[in-house]
């Protein structure tokens, strides 16, 4: 079973289609890189396979839950990270991991094993949010998500805002997640980066999704234009 | 897991949160206090302050609920907590019941502070007599004032300009609550000739107000932080 089946779905902003038909398949354990400019789509596809964004036409299951019938049971399954990282800012790191823990009731071993994981668990644990770095803080963000037991991760620009020693850490924190066998759509505008972490990379263009071929430079978005539009698998 | 469950720990987290940046300690209780203390300015005559000072503890609290209702929603929204949430799928109603058991928490501390300061600086007396009537009126009229003040916070939230919509939104929402939670408390304190028995219905009115806004604020809440 994939984890995101999509086949021909359109989702709709207002009145602007911002999906036309998009078809992509992720299996479990894949990073997918989804490249593209803005208002290409990759937002929406993103808060398509959340749930936040209802699906217009075609279909889509998202780790086997239909994304047309089911749209609440998949967002307590999948965590989006976006710009913000939805932490509470007066909470120490591990009051935050407890609370997002606790709403899908995870052991006290589930959440140390998830701040350990992100390497929040030691001094930083009893720091307040408010005074960590933005590296840290997303390695907190990435700590609740896994504490909430989310299985496919959706990553929206993740390393926007951060400096180079936070994307080098934040790096290896994905890679590490990704050895450990999460599953994960990155959309990215820092291909360089995102790209040399993604196992895939397909290509969002006018809220359609493209196959890359893998020998592609993923820099550079119009080298990977696929001989069947729509279609990534 | 249920609905309550996860209300608690909403409702845990939202005090925790107060408990560690000392907020309410330290901003909305010297708040409400410097506003009994500018309201006896203003009237001076004691006979006068005590007539009227059931009224003025409840404008006070109302005044200090906005401040509070404003700082549960601003550390919702500071790093997108509130979408988070939304996300994560849990249930809009526990958000909503987990954030107004916590408000109710502290009206009921800032209520219990502002009737100490109206008994210490309008010389107010409460009679043995009226003692329930009184802590029946905090309670109903506390679980009305939170049931409001965390829909409209809500709702507030999503809109740019939220510091003066929030009034604007809340103030005659709350009416009923000021006047019958004032007059109840007249009842109990025995002013302007009220007697306790006349408070016992203002009460029954500040409770179907709690339950008629608890209910329809627990239905609402999730389409209102949907948009």
């Amino acid at each position: 079973m994939s984890v995101v089946e999509l086949d021909d779905a359109v989702a709709v902003l207002g009145q602007f289609p911002a999906l036309a038909g998009a078809t992509l398949r992720v299996e479990e354990g894949e990073i997918v890189l989804l490249r593209g400019p803005n208002g290409a789509g990759k937002t929406t596809l993103l808060r398509l396979c959340a749930g936040l964004v209802p699906l217009v036409r075609g279909t889509g299951a998202v780790l086997g839950l239909d994304l047309a019938t089911h749209r609440e049971s998949i967002r307590r399954t999948v965590g989006l990270l976006g710009h913000q990282n939805g932490l509470y800012l007066d909470l120490t790191v591990a009051e935050n991991v407890r609370f997002w823990g606790s709403t899908v009731g995870a052991s006290d071993g589930e959440m140390q094993s998830a701040m350990q994981r992100l390497d929040v668990a030691g001094r930083l644990a009893g720091v307040s949010v408010s005074k960590l770095s933005a590296g840290q803080k997303r390695r907190t963000a990435l700590a609740c998500l896994i504490a909430r037991r989310a299985q496919l991760w959706l990553l929206d620009e993740p390393h926007a805002g951060l400096d180079a020693s936070a994307r080098d850490e934040l790096d290896e924190t994905l890679r590490q997640a990704a050895a450990s066998g999460a599953t994960m759509l990155v959309a990215s505008h820092e291909l360089e980066r995102a790209g040399s972490l993604a196992t895939r990379t397909v290509d969002v263009v006018g809220g359609r999704v493209h196959a890359v071929i893998d020998d592609v430079d993923p820099r550079d978005p119009g080298s990977g234009n696929p001989p069947a539009a729509g279609v990534a698998t | 897991m249920s609905a309550l469950r996860i209300a608690r720990f909403v409702a845990a987290k939202d005090l925790r949160i107060e408990w560690n940046s000392r907020v309410f300690v330290n901003q909305v209780l010297p708040f409400a206090g410097v506003t009994m203390v500018i309201f006896a300015f203003a009237l001076d005559a004691d006979s006068v302050l005590q007539r009227v000072a059931p009224g003025l503890v409840w404008l006070a609290t109302m005044f200090s609920m906005l401040v509070l209702v404003q700082r549960a929603f601003a550390v919702e929204t500071a790093d997108g907590a509130l979408d988070a949430l939304r996300v994560a799928g849990v249930d809009p109603r526990a958000i909503y019941l987990g954030k107004a058991a916590a408000l109710g928490v502290q009206l009921v501390v800032l209520e219990v502070v502002l009737l100490f300061a109206a008994v210490v600086l309008y010389g107010q007396t409460i009679p043995a007599g009226g003692w329930v009537l009184l802590v029946t009126t905090l309670i109903s009229a506390t679980c009305g004032l939170a049931a409001v003040g965390t829909l409209y916070g809500g709702l507030a939230a999503g809109f740019t300009g939220r510091e003066t919509l929030l009034p604007l939104l809340t103030f005659p929402a709350v009416a009923p609550v000021l006047i019958g939670a004032t007059r109840a408390v007249e009842a109990a304190l025995g002013t302007a000739g009220a007697v306790v028995s006349d408070g016992w219905p203002w009460v029954g009115l500040l409770a179907v107000f709690a339950v008629a806004f608890g209910v329809g604020g627990a239905l609402a809440f999730g389409p209102l932080i949907d948009e």
